[in-house]
């Protein structure tokens, strides 16, 4: 079980970095790539959970796994929107920004 | 031995995850986190998790990094003008980051004694679907209503997506950048990769009953083919007006509903499969869904109409 011990870990300070990332990078495309982290940490502490639940001669609780294959999915269709909404605004604006100052082209 | 290598993992992720964080330029941001896709999935695979890691370095790493290269591509440029937060800022940031890690990871060795597994009541009536993989069985038999709205919430997204065009680029074909250079590497390879892609594809569907796979990993190998295909200009990208292309997208939500429905008729309830019958109907949803995926994934890659001349 030290395999599940050091991947929460990961899990954590994955969160952690992304949690950084997500407040210091001003650029939209910079926080979408910070939240994907964050999530693909989140999805790595429910795997560890999956991990715990070892039973039954299998390796995990497949229900948290099949819950995290549909989060998966889910969060790539929230980044394929944003990476729209994103893309937009600068075919707009010019810039793709959520900085007031920057507003102006 | 093993417990050296998940170490190893487990600070190659940190250290992969962190670059990506902090890279300056967003194209080499964008490739670190799609290098950091594919690391995750060999955690996965490490916590017995082999349906999650194909998802993950199909979906988590492969398409959303492909959307992810060209928007750096589009907008990176202007990362450089955007103002950067100041050091007080970076500090506060970095203490919050830090609370937040230290007190998940403690949660490590507070959580529970007795960890509750579903995995026991999950075999025990496995055998009555017919399937032998776990988690196609938690997708399709038990938690199928959830499978449903998540491939709705995929369709959603493409009309999202869609609706981002402007009015006049409407029915028009989707606009990324196309290789028209036909004596390139990438012709090449787009000629001669998608007989084994679509092989490798349908297998990993029809496999996915019994062992790791399922209509999602091999819709996304189907995808990632088109879009070979699509971007080395062998085959033309199809306008999003065209019929044939919105059958293809509501295929699969429709034989899963069809069949959803009726369950009413035979066992008397929504999405419940007929006794002896659980097998061959899961298995015709899963190729329905399999060809959606395929093509609603290609087109959320492929972005929003851009008027008649794609170039």
């Amino acid at each position: 079980m030290t395999a599940a011990l050091l991947f929460w870990l990961a899990g954590s300070g994955l969160i952690g970095l992304a949690v950084y990332g997500l407040i210091v990078n001003p650029h939209p495309l910079c926080k979408l790539l910070a939240l994907n982290l964050l999530g693909s940490g989140v999805f790595l502490l429910f795997g560890v959970i999956a991990r715990r639940g070892a039973a039954a001669g299998l390796g995990g609780d497949p229900v948290p796994q099949a819950l995290v294959i549909t989060g998966i999915v889910v969060a790539f269709s929230a980044t394929a929107i944003a990476v729209g909404l994103l893309l937009r605004l600068h075919g707009e604006a010019g810039v793709a920004s959520i900085d007031e100052e920057d507003d102006a082209p | 031995m093993e417990t050296g290598f998940d170490l190893a993992l487990t600070l190659l992720l940190l250290g992969v995850g962190g670059w990506s964080i902090l890279a300056r330029n967003m194209m080499t941001a964008v490739i670190i986190f799609i290098a950091y896709g594919l690391l995750l999935s060999l955690a996965w695979v490490r916590i017995f998790a082999i349906d999650v890691s194909l998802t993950e370095a199909a979906i988590g790493s492969g398409a959303t990094g492909m959307l992810m290269v060209i928007a750096a591509h589009k907008v990176g440029a202007d990362a450089r003008r955007v103002v950067h937060p100041s050091r007080a800022i970076h500090v506060l940031a970095g203490i919050v980051a830090a609370l937040v890690a230290v007190g998940i990871a403690a949660l490590a060795f507070v959580l529970p004694g007795e960890p509750q597994s579903l995995a026991g009541p999950v075999m025990e009536r496995l055998g009555d679907s017919g399937l032998g993989n776990p988690v196609a069985g938690v997708l399709f038999v038990y938690r199928a209503f959830d499978t449903l709205l998540e491939k709705v919430v995929l369709l959603l997204a493409l009309i999202g997506v869609w609706s981002l065009a402007r009015d006049e680029d409407w029915g028009g074909i989707p606009g990324f950048r196309l290789f028209r250079h036909h004596n390139s590497v990438l012709t090449l390879l787009a000629r001669s990769l998608p007989p084994i892609g679509f092989v490798f594809a349908i297998y990993m569907t029809w496999a996915g009953a019994d062992v790791p796979g399922g209509a999602f990993q091999g819709g996304t190998v189907l995808a990632a083919m088109w879009i070979l295909v699509m971007v080395a200009g062998v085959r033309k990208v199809p306008r999003v007006s065209s019929p044939l292309l919105r059958l293809a997208i509501v295929a699969g939500p429709v034989v899963f509903l069809a069949i959803g429905f009726f369950g009413f008729v035979m066992p008397g309830e929504f999405l419940a499969y007929p006794q002896g019958y659980a097998k061959p109907l899961i298995v015709v949803m899963e190729i329905a869904l399999t060809l959606s995926i395929g093509v609603i994934l290609g087109l959320l890659i492929a972005g929003p109409p851009k008027g008649e001349d794609a170039a």
